[in-house]
């Protein structure tokens, strides 16, 4: 059977002999993408899909950081314009902004991937448009219908997809935070949704398609120019719009493609957008089996990104720019093959049948050396096989949350007992020792967090000015976290000497709510219980699953409690709305689980949101950042650092941590690699062998012992 | 016998309405809707409106099990448990809560699960009846002796165990197969090698070790010894007469679970990148997708129940003694 299931020279090869040598990117993903619809799809895991096959109006830049924008289908990064509410245009320092118009000219030229929504016969009739549930019964996949075609890429199309995002069935999750912006998306919205009831109440038992209500009405802020050209109003001022213009929210969906997808019979074979995307980006989607394998194959309508020809210094001395200028993308394939468990995951990366990998925390101490500085290096076993190790500090946050509304933690009460709160929460950020649990927990890949600002973001200061002088204090030349001796001053002086109220002699209990962790998490519980008992407080923790954990940070039925942010978009308000008081999650349902409220701050963050970067910003943002450490509502945790491992002959790979849309720029050496999976895969067939004789050998008493009973006399 | 047949499926129905009644509450008593939609819309920028509609457009807006603002019937119809029930027992499985047929998945799942279910299935029972065989012809020598401590020795390990060592051997120490992944036709054989291996060798030591019991007693009965009295070999004894009337026992383990094959192997299939059937129901619970956990669990019930019918049938085609009446 091994002998038969081996063939060609590597028998381990998970792959067709028919891919050998190709120029195929080889990946993995670990959970099935729940959205591939771009005006549903808000996950990392979906993007790593959808973002090679949609393309939004503007990008990142590849290989610039801090996080650059710039065009993608547009032809220049926009620059909104500000009106009054009377209609007049305002200058860019005008504040009493009633409306920014964001207008967008698209490069003509781009075409859409090959699709049968498009095919067409030669008068000019669209093939596929018209179907009956029959004519989709023989049909499994896109490349079941005979013929496909492609179409010109026009305004009208990013027009459709912002419609879409106010659709009630599509359940786009930015619709509520995007109605308090789009002018007109709201009413719209609630326009869309009383017609598909009346639709739906004036035919029972059938779904009115998403397309002809769309098609029917237009919103208010959003309105078609030209062919190449249309026009954004954004209520008030908010710059950060621009970057959600990078999202594949912003992405353009043709309205054939709802239509063809509308169509009786497809819905039963899960032929819609949220399965087939439609796109005219550098691939298309040819393979969707979320439970097994995702194939990407390069859109030959395609028309070519230059790669760029600057970048950060050290990139062209790390090869980075060696294609500069080049055509891209550079690969025909890229297959997705899903990997449930860790160790088939990184073998087989080992093997070389995956080309790059993340490193989970079993393998972290076989693939890297941290030295005594915490720099991370290759193991000399990767470094013998070309591995590369590439890091980079995530644009996120983990944090520990008071609950301000908790009358022992919060910020409530009077002047006094705001005071002696404030003290122990400053007490307790000095207790938790983050350095130590970065390195006991995260394997060293994390830096500890100084506030709510990660490097990187537009507001995080470099070198000394980035300690936070609450926890940390410099002593010696250097920065060292306070010592506990000093937080059990602050305890002291918060009311709590020895850990015991001093007016009823009660032990400080806290009370921390989680929801386990996995299977590290007892140890990751009891080192938070240990952190507590050095400052003589009490933990305990209240545990519960992740709907009732939710359920508690919205009602405030909290003390303390674990969280973490992801950015959107590379702009200090992404972090600092997470503090900002009318944005609190028990009285307004907003971002701020902490319910944190400080006048000074809110007022500051009013006027920093709205602001370009700049000195002015950042002195700002460093005020701001002043009033949160004193105040100290989160336990500055840690910002993750990611470590990535690619194979030797994978070239122009640079973590990008806002952008997944990288993979057009990725080049391949597959005789570089056909060559290694020669060399590390070579059978090894004695222990077969050794097998079967000893099965033979096995039988040897057996049958002695048989024909000994056989001829013994009775 | 058609009667006894109608006269099940009757009382199968009845079994189906409780199960389904039990997974609904036992569901709900974990989940509301409020926490399917969120789940489902995601963390971020969540507004109250947007789970408002989204519990109406999944029929998640209604009363659980009694509606005490409608009229007649309805006051059980129009609710969730209603809605969400009735076509199940049509086999129509509907939309997961995430959007996708759930028939078509199933049927896309169910043949991986199959390819490495079966031949784990039938090689493994084969395997273990041989050694079992094999112990109770030996039965008082070194060789039993010997053949059961292999087998306690086999069944004391983690199943799990089996399969990262059998991952680590033959994959990745002796690279003779892929350590996963799966393909369809005859390129899926180099991918269910190892798998089947693994199964069928951590299945042996528990399943030998009951064969063996069964041959042992069927070996100590009075026909047997009769057999032998007429001068019959060892070898006739064993296979015309032992095994045979072993049939029985061995029937009501092997029949039951056939059906289930279908639902496959949560831990194997997960960690050979099966696409099957196994890890669905799991993660559905992860995911709080009620349209997926009824519907499988329902589809379970129903082979359960179907198990155990062919289980019945099966008695009265090897032992005449046993009738429907």
């Amino acid at each position: 059977m091994l002998l038969l299931a081996g063939c060609g020279r590597v028998w381990n090869d998970p792959y067709p002999a028919s891919e050998s040598g190709k120029n195929i990117l080889y990946s993995s993903f670990s959970e099935r993408p729940k959205h591939l619809d771009p005006a549903q799809s808000y996950t990392s895991d979906e993007y790593d899909f959808i973002s090679q096959v949609y393309e939004p109006p503007l990008q990142y830049h590849y290989l610039k950081r801090p996080y650059t924008l710039i065009p993608a289908t547009a032809v220049a990064i926009p620059k909104p314009r500000f009106f009054s509410g009377a209609g007049s245009e305002l200058p860019a320092d005008a504040k009493d902004v009633a409306y920014s118009v964001y207008e967008i000219h698209i490069k003509p030229g781009i075409f859409y991937q090959p699709h049968p929504a498009f095919a067409k016969d030669s008068a000019g009739r669209s093939l596929y448009l018209d179907l009956k549930p029959e004519d989709v019964g023989d049909k499994h996949t896109l490349a079941d219908f005979a013929e496909s075609g492609s179409r010109e890429l026009v305004a009208s199309d990013y027009v459709y997809q912002i419609k879409r995002l106010a659709h009630p069935r599509i359940h786009s999750p930015i619709l509520g935070h995007m109605s308090n912006y789009i002018v007109g998306l709201k009413e719209y919205a609630a326009l869309i949704e009383k017609e598909d009831k009346a639709l739906q109440a004036a035919q029972p038992g059938t779904t009115p398609q998403v397309w002809t209500s769309l098609s029917r009405h237009e919103i208010a802020g959003v309105e078609v120019v030209d062919r190449y050209t249309y026009r954004i109003n954004v209520r008030g001022k908010y710059p950060q719009f621009i970057y959600w213009l990078a999202m594949p929210f912003f992405a353009p969906v043709p309205p054939e493609a709802d239509r063809f997808y509308a169509q009786p019979g497809m819905a039963e074979k899960n032929f819609n957008l949220d399965w087939f995307p439609v796109g005219t980006g550098p691939y298309m989607l040819t393979e969707n089996n979320p439970n097994a394998r995702m194939e990407l194959t390069r859109n030959p309508n395609f028309r070519g990104e230059p790669y760029p020809s600057a970048g950060e210094p050290g990139d062209a001395a790390a090869g980075l720019l060696a294609d500069a200028g080049k055509r891209a993308p550079f690969i025909d394939r890229i297959v997705f093959t899903r990997e449930k468990e860790s160790i088939p995951y990184w073998n087989k990366f080992m093997q070389g049948y995956y080309d790059q990998s993340g490193i989970s925390n079993d393998n972290f101490d076989s693939a890297v050396r941290v030295g005594i500085e915490g720099d991370a290096a290759l193991s000399p076993e990767m470094a013998s096989r070309g591995i590369q190790l590439k890091t980079s500090v995530a644009t996120s946050v983990y944090y520990l949350s008071f609950n301000w509304l908790d009358p022992v933690v919060g910020g409530q009460g009077d002047a006094t007992q705001q005071e002696r709160a404030r003290k122990l929460r400053q007490a307790i950020s000095i207790a938790i020792d983050n350095e130590e649990f970065i390195s006991i927990f995260a394997n060293g890949r994390g830096v500890p967090g100084q506030g709510p600002i990660p490097p990187g973001i537009f507001g995080y200061r470099e070198g000394s000015e980035s300690y936070n002088p609450v926890v940390y204090e410099k002593t010696a030349g250097a920065w060292h976290r306070r010592s506990i001796a000093q937080a059990k001053k602050l305890i002291a002086e918060a009311g709590y000497p020895n850990g015991r109220d001093a007016r009823t002699g009660a032990p400080l209990v806290l009370y921390l709510d989680t929801t386990g962790g996995g299977p590290g998490g007892k140890a990751r519980l009891d080192w938070y219980r240990k952190q507590f008992q050095k400052i003589d407080v009490q933990l305990e923790f209240r545990t519960s699953d992740w709907n009732r954990f939710q359920e508690k940070i919205r009602k405030g039925n909290t003390q303390m409690f674990f969280l973490g942010w992801n950015a959107d978009y590379p702009d200090p308000e992404n972090f600092m709305f997470l503090l900002d008081g009318p944005q609190g999650a028990v009285k307004h349902g907003g971002e701020n689980k902490a319910n944190y409220s400080n006048p000074e701050y809110d007022r500051l963050f009013a006027q920093m949101k709205n602001m370009e970067n700049g000195p002015a910003r950042q002195l700002i943002i460093d005020r701001m950042v002043a009033v949160l450490r004193q105040d100290a509502p989160w336990v500055w945790g840690y910002y993750p650092k990611d470590y990535s491992l690619y194979h030797a002959w994978l070239y122009n790979v640079k973590p990008n941590q806002m952008a997944r849309n990288g993979l057009k720029f990725y080049r391949l050496d597959p005789a570089l690699r056909e060559a290694k999976r020669a060399e590390w895969n070579r059978p090894v067939v004695w222990p077969l062998l050794l097998i079967v004789a000893l099965l033979i050998l096995g039988t040897l008493p057996a049958l002695r012992s048989w024909r000994a009973r056989e001829l013994a006399r009775a | 016998m058609y009667a006894y047949i109608v006269r099940r499926v009757v009382y199968a129905v009845f079994i189906l309405i409780g199960v389904n009644l039990i997974t609904f509450a036992l569901f709900f008593k974990v989940n509301t809707p409020d926490d399917i939609a969120r789940l489902q819309l995601g963390v971020k920028y969540v507004t109250p409106e947007a789970i408002a509609q989204w519990k109406a457009d999944r029929g998640y807006d209604k009363p659980l099990l009694y509606n005490a603002r409608a009229e007649g019937r309805h006051k059980f119809t129009d609710t969730i448990y209603f809605e969400k029930s009735v076509e199940m027992f049509r086999f129509n499985f509907g939309r997961s809560d995430d959007g996708r047929d759930i028939a078509n998945e199933i049927s896309m799942r169910m043949w991986p699960s199959l390819a490495l279910a079966v031949p784990v299935f039938l090689v493994g029972m084969l395997l273990q009846i041989t050694f079992a065989l094999m112990m109770a012809f030996f039965r008082a020598t070194y060789l039993d002796f010997w053949g059961v401590v292999l087998c306690v020795v086999m069944m004391s390990i983690s199943g799990l165990f089996y399969i990262i060592g059998g991952q680590y051997l033959i994959s990745k120490l002796w690279n003779l197969v892929p350590i996963s992944g799966y393909a369809t036709g005859f390129d899926a054989f180099k991918f269910l090698v190892l798998p089947v291996v693994v199964g069928v060798i951590g299945g042996v030591g528990s399943g030998a070790r009951w064969y063996r019991t069964i041959f042992l007693e069927e070996v100590g009965k009075d026909y047997v010894r009769t057999a032998r009295a007429k001068g019959l070999s060892e070898i006739v004894v064993f296979f015309r007469h032992v095994l045979r009337n072993a049939m029985i026992p061995i029937l009501t383990g092997a029949v039951v679970v056939i059906p289930l094959l279908f639902m496959g192997s949560l831990v194997s299939e997960s960690f050979f990148g099966i696409p099957g059937l196994g890890s669905y129901t799991i993660e559905a619970i992860q995911a709080q997708d009620f349209a997926v956990v009824r519907s499988m669990v329902f589809i379970g019930s129903v082979l359960y129940i179907l198990g155990l019918l062919l289980t019945d049938i099966s008695y009265t085609l090897v032992d005449p003694r046993v009738r429907f009446e």
